[in-house]
């Protein structure tokens, strides 16, 4: 039996290559020293497959049609066995991946591995980050709610600032003149099959890649590449000084990953899937569309940037970014790699982290959001008996200048806080400036009677 | 192959000869390769055109299909007080038998007069999220990044680079108010 099974494993061998094709690969040279920083796009590897074997068990439960999803989703939810954790573990996993390639991608930039001869591993790269993204978000869309209908509504008019052919854009996207049954199909065979498939391509050459042109070699100050000479250094180097990558290398990317995966799962059993909210009908407006935490930012930025130039930057702003992040390894594809040399790059990628992270807050506290569930202001916490200051409250509540204005720990944070407004306004200031609004705030002159302005007025005088 | 009647002389190593023969016996003759080329290239062209076209017509179908648009019941004249503004739902121009709610679509509805009635779509002309009518203030207001409008429909402050569009209304002679329906408002990058 034992001489039957080496027999085959023999054959198998030498029919399939394993000894003669595969295991040269796993064993092919790396430069030796490459530690941890290393790991991050091998566990961004292992997250998409994460979300293969995830997505696809999910497939045997979801209902890809616009009247079941969201029926489906329930049933995946609070019914499916295991089927809340399969959810949890397709979104912390998405969540990962997303994490996962940009922190890859910063540690390839702030130790320029993207210069001669690995550029086309940066561009396949740039387009591998992409495309994580549109299943990022068409993976949520698929979560199909209502704050799904309303993000394909709000994707929908993003693209439409494409110029000339905008309004066909967002037909395309939408599958019509209007959210439907049609727009949920697209989406799902973007985020099932379109993208995955093209997903696989990308990674299968970003792969093929590092064994054409070798991972790059720890970077080391005083010891720039120079295109005519680089190869046949590397070269040189691995025969002196290379390690085999499996096992000496690809123990800690298995490690990492597989502590990247168990985090997942624990996230998941811990914290579950992302609630549903209401059924995905258009027709209920009372909802609060916001995209999960990795598009937060850029949905913040389109809060905080000036109006004017907006609608330019929303279609621009994407362009610009493309192309910049393409043409990075062709503006500069020799000389120094090491981040020590190259201190305006740390600090740009540094600022880039701030940004986006700050961006992420003030999308998570949202500022600019009417508060819509501002509890009106009471007889307590207005500290006066005087009836016209007492009304003036009421009226601040019922006109909405609460949902933007904050009084005493009440109210949103839109417009400046009022707690003590009458230390530097004046009545006669007050009214000019309610009266005629201004930025972000309505001119209230044509809105409110004379009689209700005074109340009002009255009210914030006493807030000192 | 090898003829035997060659003069020993005209030929060489009988061994390379034979792949040499064997080779030219296999090489095409350039036009005729060059035929071969075009054939092959041709030929696959034509195939992926062939299946190329159901297959683009299908990702493009929403811009190659016509866009009805239909009048739809969203009340009777009495459902309505002179003055007041209301949430009405109605259903898109053609729903697919899969569309659940999702073909729905609201307006918010205002009588102005006896006879005249102004409706705004919910979509904020910023990024389309759902404006809410907030009665007692008087102003439409935008839950995602705070655009605000008018009663009219005007931009009053915030992000919106238009107002909100509206959709138009009229009353059957049974006094049924009747909307047509329209596209979902994108708005453009040069404001119209």
């Amino acid at each position: 039996m034992r001489k039957f099974l080496r027999a085959a494993g023999a054959w198998l061998d030498d029919r399939l290559g394993i000894s003669d094709t595969i295991m040269p690969l796993a064993r092919h040279l790396v430069p030796p020293g490459a530690k941890w920083s290393y790991v991050f796009g091998s566990a961004a590897l292992f997250c998409l497959i994460l979300q293969v074997v995830t997505g696809v068990a999910l497939t045997l439960l979801y209902q890809p049609t616009s009247s079941e999803a969201y029926q489906s989703l329930q049933f995946i939810t609070h019914q499916a066995v295991f089927g809340r954790t399969l959810r949890a573990i397709h979104y912390f996993g998405a969540s990962g991946m997303v994490l996962l390639v940009g922190v890859h991608m910063l540690r390839v930039y702030i130790t320029a591995s993207y210069k001669f001869p690995r550029e086309m591993s940066w561009v396949s790269g740039v387009f591998l980050l992409f495309l994580t993204l549109a299943m990022a978000f068409t993976g949520q869309l698929l979560r199909w709610d209502s704050n799904g209908v309303w993000s394909a509504v709000v994707a929908a008019e993003q693209v439409g600032r494409i110029p000339v052919v905008g309004t066909l854009a967002a037909r395309l996207l939408l599958g019509g003149d209007t959210i439907g049954g049609q727009s949920l199909s697209r989406f799902y065979s973007y985020h099932t099959l379109l993208f995955p498939a093209i997903l696989f391509g990308l990674v299968g050459l970003h792969l093929y890649l590092v064994l054409r042109n070798g991972v790059s070699e720890p970077a080391e100050a005083g010891r720039p590449v120079d295109p005519k000479t680089y190869r046949q250094w590397y070269q040189d180097m691995l025969k002196k000084v290379g390690v085999p990558f499996w096992p000496n290398a690809a123990w800690r990317d298995i490690v990492f990953s597989a502590a990247v995966i168990l985090v997942i799962v624990a996230l998941a059993v811990g914290y579950g899937p992302p609630e549903l909210t209401q059924p995905p009908s258009p027709a209920r407006i009372h909802a609060n569309p916001a995209p999960d935490w990795y598009l937060l930012p850029i949905f913040a930025l389109f809060a905080l940037m000036p109006a004017r130039i907006e609608s330019y930057v929303i279609f621009i702003g994407p362009v610009l970014t493309v192309l910049g992040l393409l043409a990075l390894p062709f503006i500069s594809n020799a000389g120094e790699r090491s981040p020590l040399r190259r201190p305006w790059a740390v600090f740009g990628a540094g600022c880039v982290v701030v940004f986006m992270g700050s961006l992420l807050l003030l999308g998570e506290q949202a500022p600019w959001s009417p508060k819509f569930d501002a509890k009106p202001l009471t007889a307590n916490s207005v500290h006066s008996a005087d009836p016209a200051v007492l009304r003036g409250a009421m009226l601040f509540s019922k006109k909405g200048c609460l949902y933007c204005h904050l009084i005493d720990g009440h109210g949103g944070h839109r417009g400046p806080e009022l707690t003590a407004v009458a230390r530097r306004l004046t009545p006669g200031e007050l009214r000019i400036r309610i009266v005629n609004g201004g930025g972000n705030m309505p001119a209230y002159g044509g809105v409110i009677s004379e009689q209700e302005l005074a109340y009002i007025i009255a009210f914030l005088n006493t807030r000192k | 192959m090898n003829s035997p009647d060659l003069p020993a002389d005209k030929a060489p190593q009988p061994a390379v000869d034979a792949a040499d023969q064997q080779a030219a016996d296999h090489e095409l003759s350039a036009p005729r390769r060059e035929f071969l080329v075009k054939l092959s290239l041709g030929l696959s062209g034509v195939a992926a055109l062939a299946v190329g076209v159901p297959v683009a017509s299908a990702v493009l179908a929403p811009l190659l299909q016509p866009d009805p648009q239909t009048w739809r019941k969203v009340g009777t004249l009495t459902d309505f007080a002179v003055g007041s503004t209301h949430l009405v739902k109605f259903e898109n121009a053609d729903p697919v038998a899969w569309s659940g709610v999702s073909s729905e679509s609201a307006a918010w509805l205002r009588r102005d007069s006896d006879t005249a009635f102004t409706a705004f779509s919910v979509n904020c002309a910023h990024l389309g999220c759902p404006v809410r009518w907030e009665q007692d203030a008087g102003l439409f207001m935008c839950p995602c990044h705070g655009g605000i409008y008018y009663k009219d429909g005007s931009v009053a402050a915030g992000p919106p680079p238009q107002g909100l569009t509206q959709y138009r209304i009229r009353v059957a002679a049974n006094h049924d108010v009747e909307l047509l329906t329209a596209p979902v408002p994108i708005t453009n990058i040069t404001p119209t």
